[in-house]
């Protein structure tokens, strides 16, 4: 197997031969899925932890169907009703969590770097799922199968990331792993929210969404949080929009067959116009959730394999 | 409590280096104090004969720079327990920052600090006096009965003076006391809330970033402001290229700044918070390689004026925190000659002008008698080998806090022995 790390925190540093033994994998239980057939057996018995210190409807519900149709124990712990809010530490967290015997753990964490923390610490494989404005691996990988799936392939694709890049872990991921297949990959949007020194990252910045979108094959939106404006980034969502919003006239900067992507949930009428959202011609929005559980899938059975082969 | 003085020590056939003195031979101490040395001297009855091969004995260390965790923070390290590391590194004067809990703000908490240095018989600690109350950056504390008391000079420790027109009042106010004030050069409005130097690590990481000008911001403002008061400021902790380029020009322009850099911003880049290492998370932040490179050969030409460790005592539970909520700091006594002497070793510093580093010129930036070799000069020594080897390892430090930017560096330099008023108190 071409996947040798015990965790899955981060795409920065994986191999291609590991990304794409992920893809065809999670390619195989989207054939599964859609079968109506389950697979209980493979991960009958194991618990997976679902450590949410962040809301996410959307993330957690997709790893605990995962889990599930996989055949796993899937309990949910968020942080509302966990005792991390009363003053117990991260590390208390983790020695719990080992007390528990969990198999699987998924973290989404408000601050980077948190998941690598807790793995040093707990006998579970983890897996991000999202950590601050650090990474979100699942969600690049269900970008990318949703990519290989409608396109045929990844490589060689013009790939636009548009908008609050610096507050975006799924911008990271997404470019980690799209530049690591062989993507044209640029990034766009105001100055004020591209992280300094990006293009290192093995991409090129633009400001201006006709530049930037030029010969796309793929436009990644990213959300953009009320709290950009207040702290001064941006002066106005009626502004941004007007500069760096989708909709059908600045997607016709882009190739006639560009895809237009969204990790959700989406702010209409500031990041995306609903004409392109949901226009079933473009928009793979919707595919992308349905992704989101094969790739979820295939992290949780090549994670569990991983630990069998350590014991 | 003054200590006994140490019996008659005669260090004989070893290199003593200091500031103005570079010669092999014999040191004698007697009644606490240095009474002769030289080439060769005899050895008087009932001394005690220190020999050690290829050793150097130097006075000892004057830091100008440390956070203690006494008053308020005991768990993170006691007095007694950074002065027991502290003569492990062979620092035997240590100026102590201000910003603890209580801030030393008050004539009394700077006479309770230099009688508690005495108590340890091992170290003598030189407070430096608040610039605000609290060290909160609002109204000037009383720098005139904080000067009387034995403050060396002013700072509000890790927090920088953010608002002009206080680092003005303060420039001006000091100077009718003929003191210095020393700025954590980092502007608050921009470093706020920043964990790692920004750029291209910073973004991969995801961690807020702190621009490198937010220092060079602050130090051009205070130079102007040196110049407008006829005040003397003192940068701490310089870090970066842009702001020693500054500080350079003022030099030689002939205003009165001076500064200060610590170990980890010659020896270490941002790299080493790799993988979110929290140990390695410092303020100001560990920079690019270009601006460690820059500091290296600061030192070299002079612009930086002493070496402090920048010690900065943490509890394991102040670290073992997501990068951006551990708090910063790491510490630095007991690694201070070790760090420094590697770049002696590396070829940027001779020894001589390394040692003064940590010695003569702190301590004439503190207006104190310690870091010299001189007839009837406190017996305050340290005696070193320059090419042992050890290894820093996160743990094994002496003193209770652990928290060491450097943890597995091999270090060329062990302190043997740490003499204070002639009383042996390492090694």
């Amino acid at each position: 197997m071409s996947y040798r790390q015990k965790h899955l925190l981060a795409i920065e540093g994986l191999e291609p031969p590991a990304i794409a033994h992920l893809l065809d994998l999670a390619e195989s239980y989207v054939l599964l899925n859609r079968s109506g057939r389950t697979q209980r057996d493979l991960l009958r018995g194991r618990t997976l932890i679902n450590l949410f210190f962040e809301d996410s409807t959307r993330t957690r519900t997709s790893f605990e169907l995962a889990g599930k149709r996989l055949g796993a124990d899937v309990i949910n712990m968020s942080v509302s009703t966990s005792s991390v809010n009363k003053g117990e530490t991260l590390l208390d967290t983790a020695w719990t969590l080992n007390a528990m015997h969990c198999d699987l753990l998924v973290v989404r964490h408000g601050e980077s770097g948190a998941p690598a923390l807790l793995a040093q610490k707990v006998d579970a494989a983890v897996i991000n799922a999202g950590d601050g404005t650090h990474e979100h691996p699942t969600q690049a990988l269900l970008d990318a199968l949703t990519i290989r799936r409608r396109k045929g392939r990844i490589e060689g694709l013009a790939v636009a990331i548009c908008g609050d890049v610096l507050h975006s872990r799924v911008a990271r991921s997404n470019i980690h792993l799209l530049t690591t297949l062989g993507c044209d990959v640029r990034v766009v949007g105001p100055p004020t929210l591209l992280p300094a020194e990006i293009e290192r990252l093995g991409v090129r910045a633009f400001h201006d969404m006709r530049a930037g979108l030029e010969g796309a094959d793929i436009v990644m939106m990213l959300r953009l949080q009320k709290e950009r404006m207040t702290r001064g980034l941006v002066p106005s969502s009626r502004e941004y929009f007007r500069f760096w919003g989708l909709d059908a006239e600045k997607l016709g900067y882009a190739k006639k067959d560009a895809l237009v992507m969204h990790p959700g949930p989406m702010n209409r009428g500031v990041e995306i116009d609903s004409e392109v959202a949901d226009d079933p011609a473009r928009s793979v929005i919707k595919e992308q959730v349905e992704m989101g559980v094969a790739v979820r899938m295939a992290v949780l059975d090549t994670l569990s394999r991983s630990g069998r082969n350590d014991a | 409590m003054t200590p006994e003085p140490g019996p008659d020590t005669l260090f004989t056939g070893v290199r003593l280096l200091a500031d103005g003195v570079d010669l092999t031979g014999d040191l004698l101490v007697r009644d606490g104090r240095i009474a002769d040395f030289g080439p060769s001297l005899g050895r008087p009855d009932g001394a005690q004969v220190v020999a050690e091969d290829g050793a150097v004995l130097c006075p000892g260390l004057v830091d100008m720079r440390a956070a203690l965790g006494e008053p308020g923070y005991e768990y993170r390290e006691t007095i007694a327990s950074a002065a027991q590391a502290a003569a492990a590194g062979g620092i035997t004067t240590l100026a102590a920052l201000p910003d603890s809990q209580p801030a030393i703000d008050d004539p009394a908490l700077v006479r309770l600090l230099r009688a508690r240095g005495e108590e340890t018989g091992s170290l003598t600690i030189i407070p430096y006096g608040a610039v605000t109350r609290g060290c909160r950056g609002e109204e000037m504390a009383e720098l005139g009965l904080l000067r009387e008391a034995g403050a060396a000079a002013f700072s509000d420790g890790t927090r920088a003076i953010g608002s002009a027109r206080l680092m003005r009042l303060a420039l001006s106010y000091a100077r009718g006391f003929g003191m210095r004030v020393i700025q954590h050069p980092e502007d608050p409005s921009l470093s706020g809330g920043g964990a790692a130097t920004e750029g291209d690590l910073a973004t991969r990481l995801g961690l807020p970033g702190i621009p490198a000008a937010a220092e060079a911001i602050l130090v051009a403002r205070d130079i102007r402001l040196a110049e407008l008061t006829g005040g003397s400021v003192h940068f701490a902790h310089v870090s970066t290229a842009e702001a020693l380029d500054l500080i350079r020009q003022a030099k030689a322009a002939g205003l009165a700044v001076t500064c200060d850099t610590a170990p980890p911003y010659f020896d270490l880049n941002e790299n080493a918070i790799g993988d979110f290492r929290t140990y390695a998370k410092l303020s100001p932040p560990l920079r690019k390689e270009a601006d460690r490179a820059a500091v290296a050969a600061a030192l070299a030409d002079a612009t930086i004026d002493a070496i402090a460790s920048d010690h900065q005592p943490r509890d394991a539970d102040d670290k073992r925190l997501p990068f951006a909520q551990a708090a910063p700091g790491g510490v630095g006594l007991a690694t201070l000659l070790g760090v420094t002497l590697a770049q002696v070793h590396n070829g940027t510093l001779p020894l001589p002008a390394a040692i003064a580093l940590l010695t003569a010129r702190p301590a004439a930036l503190l207006g104190i008698e310690a870091g010299r070799l001189a007839k009837g000069a406190p017996g305050d020594l340290c005696l070193f080998h320059p090419e042992r080897i050890w290894q820093v390892e996160a743990g094994e430090l002496p003193g209770k806090a652990q928290n060491t930017p450097f943890d597995g560096r091999a270090l060329e330099g062990v302190v043997l022995g740490t003499w204070k008023a002639g009383r042996r108190v390492f090694g």
